[in-house]
C-alpha cells in the first residue's frame, strides 16, 4: 500500500514523523467529511441544532490545521527532507489549507441552513442541492481515499469528476435564476440555496486541488495547467 | 569489495551538455585489481558547479582526482577511457601533469596550508609556474587572490605570519586563494567544508557561488543540503557507477533513479 516507502528511512523517528503527518491529514479529512455531511443534512431538513454543531466543529478543524502546519514545519526544519519526502510534506501543507477551506464552506452551508430555518424553506432548489451534495461528498471521499493509498489514477479521476460538477453547478444556477425571475417573492430564500450550491462547488474545487497535490506527490508533476490526457500519458510514461 | 562482475549500469538524466569543459568517456579506474570507477561517461559544462554525491567508498574522490591526474601519484592506480579538457585528452601522452594541475586546481578536505607565511602560501604556485616577474606583480596576484576569497581584510596586516596560524575556515579560504592564484580554469573541491563550522561553511559556499562566474567547479560533498545549495548539477555515484546526473533541483525534488531517491532521502537502498 505504501508505494512511497515512508517506513524505510534509516531514521525510525523520521518514519514515525512522516506517518504521523499522513494519518493527521486523514483524520482532519474525516472531520471535514463529517462536517460536510452534517451541513448538507442541516440545510435539507432545516435543522438549526445540527447547523450549530457544524459551526462548532469549524474551530476544531482550524486547530487541526494549525497543529499539522507546525508538525510539517518542524519536519522541514529538522529533517530537511528531499525528493518524495519533501513532496509529501509540501503536499500536506497545501492539502490542510484546502481542507480548512472546505470546512469554511461547510460552515457557510450551515449558516444558510440557519437562515432558511428563520425565513422558511425555499420553494425550489432542493433537488439540485441534493444532487450536487451527493456528488461533492463522493468527490471529497475519493480525494481522501486517493491520498490514503497514494493512488494517482483515482486522483486523476477526481480531477475529471470535478469538471462535471462545475458543469452541473452552472446549469443548476441557470435554472434557479430563471425560476427567481418568474417568482420574485422567492428570491431571498432561493438565494440561500444558491449560496449553498456555490459552497458545494467550491468544496469540489478544493477536493480537486488535493487530487492535484497527490499527483505531484506521487509523480513530481505539476498538473495544474496541463490537460488530463497529457497527465495520464506522463503517468504511463513514468511507470 | 570487488566490482569486476558488475555490469556498468546506464546513467540516467542529462549526462551530456553543449558547452563541455570536461568530456569524460568510458572512464574506469582500478586500484590494482579493484575497480573503483566503472565505465563512467559524463560532461562537465564550463558554467557548472557540479556536485558529486554518494556513499563513502563509491568513488567520488577517485573520479575527482582523475580529472587533474592526481591519480598518477598513486602507485598501482590504472586509468582507462578518455578525459578531454577543452577537447584535448589529458591522458593522451604521459606528459608532465604540472601544467594540467595549474589549469585544474584542487582544494582538499582538510585545509593544508604549507608551513610558510600567508603570503608565500599564495605566492608559491605563481612562483613555480613563473607567472610573476616582478615583486609588484606578485604582490598584486597575492592581494587579488586573497580579496577574491574574502580573506584580504582579515590578513592584510599579518601576511608574514604562518598560514597555520589562521582559523580552520580561514585556512581553507587560504587554500582556495592559493588555488586561484595560478588562474586555473577549473577548481576541484573534495569535501572542502567537512572540517568547518556552519559560518565558515556558509562563507565558503558564498565564495563558490562567486567563483563560479570565472571558474568551472566540481565539488564532492557528504552534505545533501550543501549539494542542493551550491550546485546547478548533481551527479550521484553508487559503488563505482554513475547512476544519475541531473539538474540539482530535479535531483532533490524528483530524482529519476530509485537508487538516487533512496540515497538522498536516507532510506536503505
Ligand atoms: N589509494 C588507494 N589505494 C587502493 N584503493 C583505494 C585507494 N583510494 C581509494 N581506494 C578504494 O577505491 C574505492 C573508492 O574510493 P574513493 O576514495 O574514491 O571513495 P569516496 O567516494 O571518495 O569515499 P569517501 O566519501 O569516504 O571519501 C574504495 O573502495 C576505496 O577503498
Ligand atoms: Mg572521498
Amino acid at each position: 500500500m505504501d508505494n512511497l516507502h515512508l517506513d524505510q528511512h534509516i531514521s525510525r523517528q523520521f518514519n514515525a514523523d512522516l506517518e504521523q503527518l499522513r494519518t493527521g491529514l486523514l483524520e482532519m479529512g474525516g472531520m471535514v467529511e463529517a462536517q460536510l455531511a452534517d451541513a448538507i443534512q442541516a440545510i435539507e431538513t432545516a435543522d438549526g441544532a445540527l447547523a450549530e454543531k457544524v459551526l462548532k466543529v469549524e474551530d476544531e478543524v482550524d486547530r487541526r490545521e494549525i497543529f499539522l502546519d507546525a508538525e510539517a514545519t518542524t519536519i522541514l526544519a529538522r529533517r530537511q527532507p528531499a525528493a518524495s519526502d519533501l513532496r509529501l510534506v509540501l503536499m500536506v501543507i497545501k492539502a490542510i489549507r484546502d481542507l480548512e477551506r472546505m470546512g469554511d464552506e461547510a460552515s457557510k452551508i450551515a449558516r444558510m441552513a440557519l437562515l432558511l430555518n428563520d425565513e422558511g424553506e425555499a420553494p425550489r432548489g432542493y433537488v439540485e442541492l441534493r444532487h450536487l451534495a451527493t456528488k461533492v461528498a463522493k468527490l471529497v471521499n475519493a480525494a481522501l481515499d486517493a491520498f490514503a493509498r497514494f493512488d494517482v489514477y483515482s486522483a486523476v479521476k477526481v480531477v475529471r469528476d470535478d469538471r462535471e460538477i462545475d458543469v452541473e453547478y452552472q446549469s443548476a444556477i441557470r435554472e434557479l435564476i430563471t425560476y427567481m425571475m418568474e417568482d420574485p417573492r422567492a428570491i431571498s430564500r432561493v438565494m440561500n440555496i444558491m449560496w449553498a450550491l456555490r459552497a458545494l462547488e467550491r468544496i469540489g474545487d478544493h477536493a480537486r486541488n488535493i487530487a492535484e497535490h497527490i499527483i505531484y506527490l506521487v509523480h513530481g508533476m505539476d498538473v495544474r495547467h496541463i490537460s488530463l490526457s497529457e497527465v495520464e500519458k506522463n503517468i504511463e510514461a513514468q511507470k | 569489495m570487488s566490482m569486476q562482475d558488475t555490469q556498468a549500469s546506464e546513467t540516467v538524466g542529462s549526462v551530456f551538455v553543449d558547452d563541455a569543459k570536461f568530456s569524460v568517456r568510458s572512464l574506469s579506474v582500478r586500484y590494482g585489481e579493484d575497480l573503483a570507477i566503472s565505465n563512467v561517461s559524463i560532461d562537465i559544462a564550463k558554467t557548472d558547479v557540479i556536485a558529486m554525491i554518494g556513499a563513502s567508498g563509491c568513488g567520488k574522490s577517485t573520479f575527482l582526482r582523475s580529472l587533474n591526474r592526481m591519480n598518477d601519484t598513486i602507485e598501482n592506480c590504472k586509468v582507462r577511457g578518455s578525459i578531454k579538457l577543452d577537447n584535448v585528452d589529458i591522458y593522451a601522452d604521459k606528459r608532465d601533469a604540472v601544467p594540467l594541475r595549474a589549469r585544474v586546481g584542487m582544494v582538499f578536505q582538510k585545509p593544508n596550508p604549507f608551513p610558510k607565511s600567508i603570503y608565500d602560501n599564495v605566492a608559491y604556485g605563481p612562483k613555480i609556474h613563473g607567472l610573476a616577474r616582478k615583486t609588484a606583480d606578485m604582490d598584486e596576484i597575492v592581494e587579488t587572490s586573497l580579496r577574491r576569497t574574502g580573506l584580504w581584510k582579515e590578513v592584510k596586516d599579518r601576511l608574514t605570519q604562518p598560514g597555520t596560524s589562521l582559523s580552520g575556515g580561514q585556512q581553507q579560504r587560504l587554500c582556495i586563494a592559493r588555488t586561484i592564484a595560478v588562474s586555473p580554469e577549473v577548481i576541484l573541491m573534495d569535501e572542502p567544508c567537512s572540517a568547518l563550522d556552519p559560518i565558515a561553511t556558509a562563507t565558503i559556499e558564498e565564495l563558490i557561488a562567486e567563483l563560479n562566474s570565472k571558474y568551472t567547479i566540481a565539488i564532492v560533498t557528504h552534505s545533501m543540503q550543501q549539494a542542493a545549495r551550491v550546485s546547478n548539477r548533481t551527479a550521484y555515484f553508487h559503488m563505482g557507477n554513475l547512476i544519475e546526473v541531473n539538474e540539482t533541483e530535479k535531483v532533490f525534488t524528483n530524482p529519476e533513479h530509485d537508487l538516487t531517491e533512496s540515497y538522498i532521502t536516507g532510506r536503505l537502498g
